[in-house]
């Protein structure tokens, strides 16, 4: 059995995935803090918890995310585009466009037959429609972000709220919320927002093509999701443990990297 | 010891001349001879002509971009109400304009002046813009002819809807020149030299010839021309091309760079080393023109081509006004869509580039605005992907490190899947 190791470590959480032989997970991990933080240290705990496996076992290792070039353990650094298509591609042959919400950034995929990336853009030096923006405007709101789903689905009607500006936005929020707008309401125009502002670098790809899969922490949030195919009009697949596809995508080409050096 | 271009490298002449022609300009002062700020493709030829001395505020401000120090220029522009959506160029400039203004008024220098790594320049008697890259450039030296209460030279130049360039446009730049000479004429109180103007015209050419042949060596496979080296020698073919400064520097360096690639030298030394050719679009970032090329050499990426150096392409027959005025005015930038499109495919063809990086500039709308269709054109006819990034050519609160080695990263690994 041959073992390869896949890190994400983004900006505001750490993941790590071990692969069995290319193929099946042996165990995964995510720890809610990001790079610079005891994050990454503590998600190579996690991951390898109940293994029976060490940092010796494995053949190989792919790091990733904005904090990827401070893996120490790394064999190889790649960037989180190349992580996530081939992730997403592994678990969802039929996806085309990937959207991927990270703490920090959100990108837009477009794959060919093949999973190659044939196109893929990223948010700008900008907070807004990112997971960043959910965690401001979950605290303003005071609904934890694992409610904010739950709260989106009871608006009565979208409120509106700014797509450009993470702190325009706040502060929008806070005038909406002292006149009396339900929270529901403004999650989902919070939601709405995220989507607008993600829906633009989706249709720099060209055309959508269907299959659209969705990836990183915000997927894991139906209203986002939700208010992202009302925006797309198209129905979205959410990846399966969204937050590790970057990681699984590593430990799959830390597994091809294995192969070429054999 | 005395400088020697006979003996000098190219990056010496370059170094050598860059101070000369500020030296030139404060000798011109201090014998009451004038100055002028230019714009950067405004044409030289009438002033030099009439030796007035020159001075690029944009070279300047990249300059002060590239010293780390267009910030605090920034800064005083802000101070006086120009909004940071503003060029940066524009910005810092206006913003060492005042401080230079306030050294005049008072006679002190002001400790943001007097500490200012950007390199000290006089201010201007006279300034001359030309619409041909940029409408910006219209009110911002009008802005400093109002503040300096001096005059303003204005080449007008019609954007070029289609091609080849209307004979009517032609005409019409062609008087935009007469009407700069008797303007010349006026601030001056001389005859315009029209026998030196042929021979700064035929100076120009040969200053473009070398320019030109210097970017030829990027086409080589591997190429010994590491093309973030343009953006350095850049200053002379604005500053210094209607004088036999930016020739002997782009005579040296094609000399040097033919010897090279010779020796088997390329511009990540080895020839291993050239794992990918990217062409550039854009600006320079000037504030992390470090950071980005290393983005790019850390992925044993050379940029081969780039259409910015290209702007300074400037051929047309000497004595002919016409042929001049089609010169100026065809810059890429000032061409309809389907003409940018072509001339970007053909550089990315010519650069033999296996990707593009496009700088999404916030300073530089009209760079930008058709940025995403010429990629997108380039990636139908040829295949080769692309990226963009956002940056600023002298605001160095745009652009963010991190984002950037990303995107090249990724498109790196694109690149590399397509071989």
């Amino acid at each position: 059995m041959v073992y390869t190791l896949g890190i994400d470590i983004g900006s505001s959480s750490s993941k790590a995935l071990i692969l069995a032989d290319g193929k099946d997970i042996v165990s995964s991990a995510a720890i809610q803090v990001g790079t610079g933080t005891s994050g990454p240290g503590r998600v190579m705990e996690e991951v390898f918890r109940d293994t029976g496996l060490s940092l010796e076992d494995i053949a190989f290792t792919v790091a990733t995310g904005y904090g990827r070039f401070s893996v120490k353990e790394a064999d190889k650094q790649i960037s989180e585009i190349t992580c996530h298509a081939k992730g997403i591609f592994h678990l969802i042959p039929g996806a085309r466009t990937i959207i991927d919400i990270g703490g920090q950034d959100a990108k837009a995929i477009r794959l060919g037959d093949n999973g190659n990336i044939l196109q893929f853009y990223m948010n700008d030096k900008c907070a807004a429609g990112t997971g960043r923006f959910l965690d401001v405007m979950s605290r303003v709101l005071e609904i934890p972000l694992d409610n904010m789903g739950d709260a989106h689905f009871k608006a009565t009607e979208w409120a509106a709220v700014s797509s450009t500006c993470t702190v325009f936005a706040e502060s929008e929020v806070i005038s909406q919320l002292s006149n009396g707008v339900p929270r529901e309401n403004i999650v989902a125009g919070v939601h709405k927002s995220v989507a607008t502002k993600t829906c633009a670098l989706v249709r720099r790809c060209g055309e959508l093509q269907q299959e659209v899969v969705m990836c990183g922490g915000v997927a894991k949030n139906p209203g986002a999701v939700d208010a992202m195919e009302k925006a797309l009009g198209a129905k979205i697949t959410v990846a399966p443990n969204p937050q590790i596809t970057g990681a699984l995508g590593a430990a799959l080409l830390a597994w091809e990297a294995y192969q070429k050096q054999q | 010891m005395e400088f020697n271009p006979a003996t000098a490298s190219s990056k010496e002449c370059l170094a050598y001349y860059q101070a000369k022609l500020d030296e030139e300009a404060w000798q011109a002062k201090k014998e009451g001879r004038l100055v002028c700020w230019s714009a950067s493709v405004a044409p030289p030829e009438f002033c030099v002509a009439m030796d007035i001395a020159m001075i690029y505020p944009e070279t300047h401000a990249a300059g002060a971009g590239a010293k780390k120090c267009s910030q605090e220029l920034l800064d005083v522009a802000h101070g006086k109400g120009y909004n940071i959506d503003i060029c940066s160029y524009a910005r810092t400039n206006l913003g060492y304009m005042e401080l230079l203004k306030q050294e005049a008024l008072t006679g002190a220098k002001s400790e943001t002046l007097a500490n200012s790594k950007a390199s000290y320049v006089p201010l201007p008697d006279l300034v001359i813009t030309c619409n041909n890259i940029c409408n910006t450039l219209l009110k911002w030296y009008e802005n400093l002819a109002k503040e300096l209460n001096i005059p303003c030279i204005i080449i007008d130049v019609p954007f070029n809807h289609t091609m080849p360039v209307q004979r009517h446009n032609k005409e019409y730049i062609a008087d935009q020149y007469r009407a700069a000479i008797h303007q010349l004429e006026e601030v001056t109180g001389r005859a315009f030299d029209y026998d030196k103007f042929l021979k700064v015209q035929e100076q120009v050419q040969r200053s473009v010839y070398w320019w030109n042949k210097v970017a030829t060596y990027a086409g080589r496979v591997p190429s010994p021309l590491n093309g973030f080296d343009l953006f350095n020698y850049m200053a002379l073919i604005v500053c210094a091309r209607a004088r036999d400064y930016a020739e002997i520097t782009f005579h040296k360096f094609a000399d040097e760079l033919e010897a090279k690639d010779a020796a088997g030298q390329y511009a990540f030394g080895a020839p291993e080393n050239e794992k990918y050719r990217i062409t550039w679009e854009g600006i320079a970032v000037w504030t992390y023109l470090g950071a980005t090329f290393k983005g790019l050499k850390n992925q044993g990426a050379v940029m081969t081509g780039s259409a910015y150096p290209g702007i300074w392409n400037l051929q047309y027959t000497p004595g002919d006004l016409e042929s001049m005025a089609e010169a100026y005015t065809k810059v890429y930038i000032n061409t309809c869509g389907p003409n940018r499109y072509e001339d970007f495919m053909n550089i990315v063809k010519n650069a033999k580039s296996d990707g593009l990086v496009m700088h999404l500039n916030r300073s530089c709308k009209q760079m930008g605005l058709l940025n995403q269709e010429g990629a997108e054109y380039v990636n139908k006819m040829l295949g080769v992907p692309f990226v963009s990034f956002d940056g600023d050519q002298t605001d160095p609160n745009v652009f963010s490190q991190a984002q950037y080695e990303t995107r090249i990263q990724a498109l790196c690994e694109m690149m590399e899947a397509n071989k």
